[in-house]
């Protein structure tokens, strides 16, 4: 697909421009290129879902979908050897420490897909006494799929997303989302662990 | 009928019987366990399928209405027990010694209104934490999110249950019993396991690889629909039905649709039944799809979701067109359907109809006959027919236990009662028994559309039903068949527009309330396929 057409994510075009603006060592530079190849075509999912939108994402391993086509299709049980986890479906109180367990176990460079308006703000059930309004407050968020549920589609765009963020993004003593996530960890203390 | 309410009335003078679309009797909790258990035990009566307990706060007094079915006459009783003490310690003596599932519907109650039942031997919270403050479904409940803080701490656990019975001189005593005892090896399975088809918890007790006792734990995916419910208008709950079991989203919509609609007196064209049907059925065969793929694919036989998601595919395609959605369809509404069919619908669903036997087959060659299959399932976690009506577990999973509970037969609704299917009843109970179940149902399904599919009568598809629609005060009950077994709504009324108590009793709660019965004495790997075979969803359990 040419570039051009993908021109759509401004958010994207701004990491690109401040990564550009600051420079890169020539050496680290290629290397962080052709790791980022190889992460960004190996994007391992954890089998994580909650309700419905986990279903759609059962259809997006099938046949019709197929998100083997884009080396997204090895789901992981454990959180240990995912790179991403795609959090299909509403997060409630009681499910919250595990989640954010479950993140914390995900090993580094780790990646967070919001899934599904529950996900992203509570969605429908936003009123309700046991439902976490929205997984921002819990967990760093990459990438947010809008849905209820999202269409295989939108999901399939929402890794592509994520994908291309990890292109672009700088491996070696690259500081835009390490730091990012020391500020996230900071404002979000969990009492007894040093993070 | 009259028979019945005599016969109630010399077991306990003291009772009233009111008559709503089902008749519900009065007691207060001094009466209430010697008539539930006459009730129960009397060949006459016979209410031996206790369907929901459902818990009410009336502002100034707090109780339950058992509701409860007779298998064999198809009868339907309410009794509505009324709490004995004050809101801070309301009781009511325990059914858990009549019913088996009644242990854990009291927990439900007690969870959303603090009402305790007395010798209930497991009185703890389901759904909410063990800290959480207050009850959420009392209409004094304090929302405030202050009180109970979204925490990313772990929630604190306890091995004890309490227990609260009553001495003889009328104090109530609570007394602490453990869960597993201190020698007892706990394994913890979920709620991240890809084998506990969504977020539960099962604290499995475990003998070497044998499985001594398991204790269910609920709640991860609690969205408190019931207390969102009386929020909102009429037409404004209907959705939460498509996202609680969302392979039944059709079914349960349809089925709260005809509660409103039979609450408001409206009556609804031919055309909308048989879309209805025609949609429910359609659903059906997506769902047992779905669950053969996925069961197969936690015995390790792969690819045989991909074979079973191909026929999904289609169906969902064929409801695409006409309800514009893949999962969420919100198209039954009250007074009818959304919208008309497709112009196509009718050849789609030709189409699908056509390739199903072979699918059928191909799925029976590949899985079925499978020696690995057949040593998994056969003869493991039996389920006996008197233990599936004891516990509750209705569906295709009762019917592999010999158990005739299909809601289309039984109580009879929309235009069930004209079509000709063949309820599938097996007698083995065993997982193998549930996943052929599902199996031919798909063709007893299959069978249904074909009768309606070139009968879809011309007229219009949804009825003009008033913009604000306002129920007369009263209560309704009613049971339809979700794609997964029997599925109980309640409504009360105040007269407003908006639902002074919605119930919802799902039929994957006490699914999961029976796995510890037939787990026990089989493999900790058994439990993978004992699980899946009941085939339950965990939103729907929590709501």
């Amino acid at each position: 697909m040419p570039y051009g057409e993908w021109k759509d994510n401004e958010y994207i075009e701004k990491l690109v421009q401040e990564l550009r603006d600051s420079g890169t060592n020539v050496v680290v530079g290629s290397l962080d290129k052709l790791i980022n190849w190889g992460r960004s075509n190996s994007v391992w999912p954890l089998t994580f879902a909650t309700s419905c939108c986990g279903i759609e994402f059962v259809s997006l391993g099938a046949a019709r979908f197929d998100m083997a086509r884009f080396g997204w299709e090895v789901a992981r049980s454990s959180p240990r050897q995912a790179d991403f986890m795609m959090v299909a479906g509403t997060i409630v109180h009681r499910m919250v420490p595990v989640f954010r367990r479950l993140y914390d176990q995900l090993a580094e460079p780790k990646y967070v897909i919001a899934c599904g308006s529950c996900a992203i703000s509570g969605g429908p059930f936003r009123k309700s006494y046991h439902v976490a309004k929205g997984i921002e407050d819990i967990v760093p968020v990459d990438v947010f799929v809008p849905g209820c549920p999202p269409r295989p589609e939108a999901m399939i765009y929402g890794i592509m997303q994520l994908s291309r963020k990890m292109k672009v993004e700088r491996f070696f003593g690259g500081v835009n989302r390490q730091e990012k996530l020391k500020d996230f960890l900071a404002a979000h203390p969990v009492e007894g662990v040093e993070d | 009928m009259a028979n019945i309410t005599e016969r109630i009335k010399t077991l306990c003078p003291s009772a009233t019987v009111e008559g709503y679309n089902i008749p519900v009797v009065t007691v207060d909790d001094d009466h209430w366990h010697a008539l539930a258990k006459a009730l129960h035990d009397d060949p006459e009566l016979a209410y031996t399928y206790l369907v929901t307990i459902v818990g009410m706060d009336w502002t100034d007094s707090l109780g339950a209405i058992y509701y409860m079915m007779n298998t064999d006459a198809d009868r339907i009783l309410g009794v509505k027990v009324l709490a004995k003490g004050t809101r801070e310690q309301p009781l009511i003596t325990s059914a858990a010694d009549i019913w088996k599932v009644a242990t854990l519907y009291e927990r439900e109650v007690y969870d959303f209104y603090g009402i305790i039942f007395l010798n209930n031997p497991d009185m703890r919270r389901l759904f909410l934490n063990i800290d959480w403050v207050g009850y959420p479904l009392r209409k004094d409940y304090d929302a405030n999110p202050d009180i109970n803080p979204v925490s990313i701490e772990s929630e604190r656990q306890s091995d004890f249950t309490k227990v609260y019975s009553r001495s003889a001189d009328g104090t109530v005593n609570c007394t602490e019993e453990r869960i597993f005892q201190p020698e007892d090896f706990v394994v913890n399975i979920g709620p991240q396991h890809p084998a506990t088809h969504g977020v539960l918890r099962f604290r499995t007790c475990v003998d070497g690889e044998t499985v001594k006792k398991i204790d269910v734990y609920m709640g991860y995916i609690h969205r408190g629909i019931e207390k969102l419910c009386e929020t909102l208008t009429y037409p404004q709950t209907l959705h939460f039905m498509d996202r609680m079991d969302y392979f039944s989203a059709h079914n349960y919509h349809h089925a709260l649709c005809m509660l409103y609609e039979k609450a408001a007196g409206i009556e609804i064209s031919r055309r909308a039944q048989v879309i209805r049907v025609m949609m429910d059925e359609l659903s059906r065969i997506a769902s047992h799809c779905l669950f053969i793929g996925t069961y197969c694919m936690d015995l390790g036989a792969t690819t045989m979701l991909f074979y079973t998601l191909r026929v999904r595919e289609q169906i969902l395609d064929i409801m695409e067109k006409t309800c514009g959605a893949r999962m969420t369809f919100n198209y039954d509404c009250i007074g009818g359907v959304m919208a008309d069919l497709d112009e196509n619908f009718v050849a789609d669903v030709k189409a699908l109809l056509e390739t199903i036997p072979a699918n059928i087959k191909e799925y029976n060659t590949l899985f079925t006959g499978n020696v690995i299959a057949k040593n998994r399932l056969t003869d493991v976690g039996v389920l006996s027919r008197e233990d599936a009506i004891a516990y509750g577990v209705t569906g295709p999973s009762g019917r592999a236990s010999g158990w005739a509970c299909d809601m289309r037969k039984l109580q009879p609704y929309s235009i069930y009662p004209e079509l000709d299917f063949e309820e599938i009843v097996a007698t083995e109970g065993d997982s193998m028994a549930r996943f052929q179940c599902r199996v031919r149902e798909i063709e007893e399904s299959a069978k249904i559309l074909w009768q309606l599919v070139d009968n879809i009568p011309e007229g219009e598809y949804c009825v003009k039903v008033p913009k604000v629609l306002k129920l007369p005060a009263g209560s309704w009950f009613q049971v339809t068949e979700g794609c997964r077994g029997a599925f109980g709504l309640y409504l009360e009324s105040d007269g407003t527009t908006k639902p002074y108590r919605l119930k919802i009793a799902p039929p994957c709660l006490p699914q999961a309330g029976v796995v510890d019965h037939i787990t026990r004495g089989f493999k900790i790997a058994d439990l993978i396929t004992i699980g899946g075979s009941l085939d339950y969803i965990v939103p729907d359990m929590d709501r």
